[in-house]
């Protein structure tokens, strides 16, 4: 298979020369330095390498990099480009919904999606929109809290 | 560090250098102009006034997610009337901060925060003295609000005063503080510091750390624990572009350009091992624990016996390092617990003096206790030296949940024997492998014995929050709701009974207060339970409510109360209890590390099941703020009363009484 030359990140058209069969995330993180998408688990149970695929919240940990060359990817240091941070950004803040943060971009970028999919999502459709992700300090009720609060303020950037 | 040139890497302003009070000679409380040739040996904190009005605190404590960095700067702005914004903290840098054993044991907030808030109570003092010289004003006409030093019409900022000034405070740790009841900033909600670079993704774990012509390196793990090398064909491997192989007798490592071609030519290092055979299993391991007891086992026939399994940690970011030489020094960047630690271990593994290594722990992505060490550094340094470049040391998860270490599974047993009026009369308690933290019980016992059997573990074993407290509380208090059942006493009533400590007696009422504990309502597949307790100088109860459908257990609500003296940051203090019943809650049900054969079966997240979103029981918290106590820490003791406090919601909805961690219903 030929190899991956350019890949469309955060708005941008990137020049990259990657085996199509890595990981997306391994490109991200190695090639183009974009270090805000986390390695957890390497096997899609942990969600903390979510980026948005063309809006879809996908986890780049089992994501060849080959199947993603004409798609619209977005990684967190996308989601506030001008430093104005993101209605979701703004409302973990204020719900101080982490503890070490390794898990917050990931789960940011998976609430993005699901405030996309569904704007104004009951707590249940919180928590089983949110339930891959694994936030090992257990501020699960934070983010729940801070998922109502954007969708609150309209969720979208 | 040489005290020219730690002034020459300062610059001007005021130094504030914080001794204990047993170094008499450095013990003096007045200025001082640094002309001595070291710095003092037992620093515990140092604070810097830049010209720029700067204020930077050095302190060899972490930040884990536990919030450290942000309650010791709620410290400094306490104490120095500064913003927040005003004040940065270098934290776990062994070249610029001061010696710390490590962050763990809830010591930081308990110790360092005293220690920094008397850095920062001095240096407040000197400016005051620096503006009253300067204007020639009455010192007591001096004061300092939000960052600015003000005496009638005069008004400087910081870096105004200190500006031109070389100036060393050195200083007893027991200058007077600002009591918890006039607190303005320390006891509020600050928000977390650094938070804008964890929702944006810009800040730097280990695992992000780059550096020039850095390579990947990965370790080839034997099969089994202890199996040793007999034989290796590294030639695949070597033939791949830009890969090295590194073998030092059992110890193999590659290195390459990158991750993937490392993780390939891993792949292709041919190793024959010699097998070991295993002593325990985790189906037999308790038995073990007993029959390998260095003191021998405890007889009487009555013990009951609970169980709890080994658990991992699973901090979200595994270990990781990078590490790089220059020379016959080495720089490491790892996240760790023991920034101090790692260095001491790189430089007996490694043989070179502490003065020529370098750690720097960027906060990292979790610990729990299972960062204590520098497994990955000193791995990152041995294929940095072979290879002559920097190489980075990212563990996967599966290294991370089979060669880390564990919390240490126990058996715990016990008896105690009640007066007719339901008061304890004799309690005796044996715990065997898991730790001696909460090991007394808290409650009021004439007769007792407690006992640590140390003993042999299959598995590696180490710190975890909380330490054994949680495996004893969840006997202890699994066992006061048998003995309470057994004479038909409410549970709270019996506990009441047996609790003369009134900080106790307090949480257990507060939480049961607030659950609604006396009113609650029988109601089938349905039960509630409370826990109690103390450790590292907080008293928590907590309170569950539960429901078991088709041998399902669900945690619908938890009521946990908490007392750790003059409360420090309370929304963060609630988070941690959150965080606290949500790890609790994972190793109460369905947490625990499988192994057979000397092998981890449950080595990765598809096979060993974390707390997740639909997990999560209501949580109520009630903080009881003692503004007359000393602030203890908080990032441990919530976690012990979930397990029990399940346990016991489950007997009540069933009838069942389960002594094993994970429960796991029967039928």
């Amino acid at each position: 298979m030929a190899r991956v030359r350019e890949l469309h990140v955060n708005g941008a058209q990137r020049h990259i020369n990657a085996d199509p069969e890595r990981t997306l995330l391994s490109v991200l993180r190695d090639d183009l330095d974009l270090t805000g998408t986390k390695y957890g688990c390497g096997e899609g149970q942990c969600a903390a390498c979510t980026v948005l695929i063309d809006g879809q919240a996908t986890k780049s940990c089992l994501t060849k990099v080959g199947t993603v060359a004409a798609k619209r990817i977005v990684t967190i240091e996308g989601l506030a480009p001008e430093g104005k941070l993101h209605p979701v950004q703004e409302a973990f803040l204020e719900a101080d919904a982490m503890q070490c943060g390794y898990c917050t971009p990931g789960m940011i970028l998976g609430a993005v999606a699901l405030l996309e999919r569904t704007p104004h999502p009951s707590d249940a459709e919180i928590v089983s929109g949110m339930n891959g992700h694994i936030c090992r300090c257990g501020t699960y009720p934070r983010v729940v809290s801070a998922v109502r609060a954007a969708a609150k303020q309209g969720g979208r950037a | 560090m040489r005290r020219r040139d730690f002034f020459a890497a300062l610059g001007g302003g005021i130094v504030v250098l914080l001794v204990d009070d047993s170094d008499a000679q450095e013990s003096g409380g007045g200025g001082r102009r640094g002309t001595r040739e070291a710095l003092p040996q037992n620093l515990s904190a140092w604070l810097h006034i830049g010209e720029t009005g700067m204020v930077t605190v050095y302190t060899g404590k972490v930040e884990v997610g536990q919030n450290a960095r942000t309650s010791l700067t709620q410290a400094v702005a306490e104490e120095l009337r500064a913003p927040v914004e005003q004040i940065r903290l270098v934290m776990g840098d062994t070249s610029l901060t001061p010696f710390d054993m490590g962050t763990f044991g809830s010591q930081t907030t308990p110790q360092m925060g005293p220690v920094i808030r008397r850095a920062a109570a001095t240096a407040r003092e000197t400016l005051v003295d620096l503006a009253s010289q300067k204007w020639m004003v009455e010192r007591a006409t001096v004061s300092i609000a939000d960052g600015k030093v003000l005496s009638g019409s005069h008004r400087a900022g910081f870096g105004e005063l200190t500006s031109g000034q070389k100036l060393t405070q050195t200083i007893p740790s027991s200058v007077a503080l600002t009591p918890a009841a006039e607190w303005k900033v320390a006891g509020t909600s600050v928000a977390k510091v650094g938070g804008r670079d964890m929702v944006t993704g810009a800040h730097k774990y280990a695992s992000d750390i780059k550096r020039p012509g850095m390579l990947h390196g990965k370790v080839l793990y034997p099969p089994q624990f202890g199996a040793t090398l007999a034989s290796l064909d590294r030639t695949a491997a070597e033939a791949m572009p830009g890969v090295k192989v590194v073998r030092e007798d059992n110890f193999v490592g590659v290195t390459a350009p990158d991750a993937a071609t490392a993780e390939k030519a891993l792949a292709a290092l041919r190793a024959e091992w010699k097998p070991v055979t295993a002593e325990a299993s985790s189906k037999d391991v308790f038995a073990y624990y007993k029959k390998n007891s260095r003191d021998g086992a405890a007889e009487n026939p009555h013990l009951t016996a609970y169980t709890v399994a080994y658990i991992a940690h699973v901090p979200l970011e595994p270990r990781a390092a990078v590490a790089e030489w220059h020379d016959d020094k080495l720089t490491v960047w790892t996240g760790t617990q023991r920034p101090f630690g790692v260095r001491s271990e790189l430089s007996q593994n490694l043989k070179i003096s502490e003065d020529r290594v370098h750690v720097i722990m960027p906060d990292t992505g979790s610990g729990y206790g299972g960062k204590h060490n520098g497994e990955a550094a000193y791995e990152a340094a041995r294929l940095a030296y072979a290879s002559g470049m920097p190489v980075q040391r990212n563990w996967t998860r599966e290294e991370e949940m089979t060669w880390a270490y564990f919390r240490p599974g126990g058996l715990i047993e016990v008896h105690g024997t009640l007066n007719p009026d339901g008061t304890l009369a004799t309690w005796e308690f044996h715990n065997y492998n898991s730790g001696p933290s909460a090991l007394q019980t808290p409650y009021d016992v004439p007769h007792k014995s407690e006992h640590l059997h140390q003993s042999k573990s299959p598995l590696r074993q180490g710190s975890y929050r909380g330490l054994a407290g949680t495996a004893n509380h969840f006997a202890r208090e699994s066992y006061m709701d048998e003995l309470a059942h057994s004479i038909k006493m409410d549970p709270l009533e019996f506990r009441l009974q047996n609790a003369r400590n009134e900080r106790l007696r307090a949480v257990m009422e507060a939480a049961a207060q607030k659950f609604g504990w006396k009113n609650r309502q029988q109601t089938a597949g349905r039960g509630c339970g409370l826990a109690a307790g103390f450790e590292k100088g907080g008293y928590v109860a907590a309170c569950a409510e539960v429901s078991v459908a088709n041998g399902a257990v669900k945690v619908l609500r938890v009521v946990e109360a908490f007392e750790c003296g003059a409360v420090v940051n309370p929304e963060h203090l609630r988070n941690q209890v959150d965080g606290a019943v949500a790890m609790g809650l994972g190793g109460a049900l369905f947490e625990q590390i499988d192994f057979a054969d000397n092998r981890i079966l449950s080595d990765r997240l598809s096979r060993y099941r974390v707390p997740r979103f639909a997990d999560m029981p209501a949580i109520e918290s009630v903080l009881i703020d003692r503004k007359d106590l000393p602030s203890a820490g908080a990032g441990e003791t919530p976690i012990m009363g979930i397990a029990p406090a399940i346990g016991n919601a489950i007997f009540e909805a069933t009838g069942q009484r389960i002594r094993t961690m994970p429960m796991k219903l029967v039928g």
